[in-house]
């Protein structure tokens, strides 16, 4: 539990220094994205059939979603609240992780999350309930994947981006 | 559609196409399929090329130095999960087996490779011979077993 404590302090530090080469405990992004995924669904759930029902629920839960989506995005994962309740709360009972893995690929998929949930709430805001349903359907089958099978298909949208990005 | 009944279905979804993954990835399949296709469109390699059934990999364009037996190119990406444990199996893969070499480029630097490829995620691994042809190609973090396979088969 010592241990722990100072490995992540010192990554902390590392983060707030703005160090590129941050490492994370992988079972954080894991965890986040099962909350995550839960969050998703009840705002899957609460988007109405018709956009003269209340919206209050779904933006209220997607602009959640989207505060923390955007603080790792901006700032980092040190900086997700679901994170910051794994290391809290779950990483004094479970110990440190076995091996750590790069920062910038669970940071990254939060940004692509973050844009499909803006998408959603977009929607929502013109009243295109289908809109809002299939960005938040992608989003969710992104969260579910990464917390179920450990898999990140928002990194996966980079190189697709940067095939079409790079012209030459 | 009913909201609840959508969450059914991407549940459904996202469960089937991670059971998917997970059953494919990281296979060495024979790359001879999509190399026919990738001839097909480049009709200035295609005509001194026609009997070759492999695509060539061509280590002086992109600095690398071929394995005298064989070769592991690793094509990986900046926001990539799998390409460190890839990396990390493979050097070790390399330098266990004499003649196999690893080599490890980034796919954003050769984007034009990257399409002419059909390389369409990271980690992207290409088995060469030793004269650069491409023999097996595996998406994904590879399986071990079925690299140490593959280099069997080519080497």
């Amino acid at each position: 539990m010592g241990t722990a404590r100072k490995i992540s302090g010192s990554r902390a530090v590392s983060a707030a220094a703005g160090s590129s080469d941050g490492k994370v405990d992988p079972r954080g992004p894991r965890f986040s994205a099962a909350i995550t995924s839960v969050v998703l669904a009840a705002a899957l759930i609460s988007i109405p059939g018709d956009s003269s029902a209340s919206l209050l629920v779904p933006i209220v839960l997607l602009a959640f979603q989207a505060m923390v989506f955007g603080a790792a995005a901006l700032f980092g994962l040190q900086a997700q609240l679901y994170g910051r309740v794994f290391r809290t709360l779950v990483v004094p009972r479970l110990g440190p992780p076995a091996e750590w893995e790069e920062e910038a690929p669970p940071r990254f998929s939060q940004l692509v999350g973050l844009v499909f949930v803006l998408v959603a709430l977009v929607g929502l805001g013109f009243g295109l309930m289908w809109v809002a349903q299939i960005a938040v359907g992608f989003a969710l089958t992104a969260a579910l994947l990464n917390a179920v099978f450990n898999y990140c298909l928002g990194c996966e949208m980079y190189l697709l981006a940067a095939r079409l990005r790079i012209r030459t | 559609m009913n909201s609840l009944w959508l969450l059914v279905v991407v549940v459904s979804v996202a469960i089937g196409f991670g059971l998917w993954r997970k059953w494919s990835d990281g296979r060495m399949r024979d790359d001879s399929t999509s190399l026919e296709i990738i001839a097909s469109r480049l009709p200035a390699e295609s005509t001194d090329g026609v009997e070759q059934e492999q695509l060539k990999v061509d280590p002086t364009d992109l600095g690398l130095t071929l394995g005298p037996r064989a070769t592991l190119l690793q094509f990986s990406s900046a926001f990539c999960q799998p390409c460190r444990s890839a990396r990390l199996l493979l050097t070790s893969l390399a330098e266990d087996l004499p003649g196999v070499t690893f080599a490890e480029l980034d796919a954003e630097d050769h984007i034009d490779l990257v399409r002419s490829l059909q390389i369409r995620r990271t980690p992207t691994i290409l088995l060469l011979d030793s004269s650069g042809n491409i023999r097996k190609r595996a998406v994904g973090l590879p399986r071990k077993s079925e690299v140490v396979a593959a280099l069997a088969n080519v080497v």
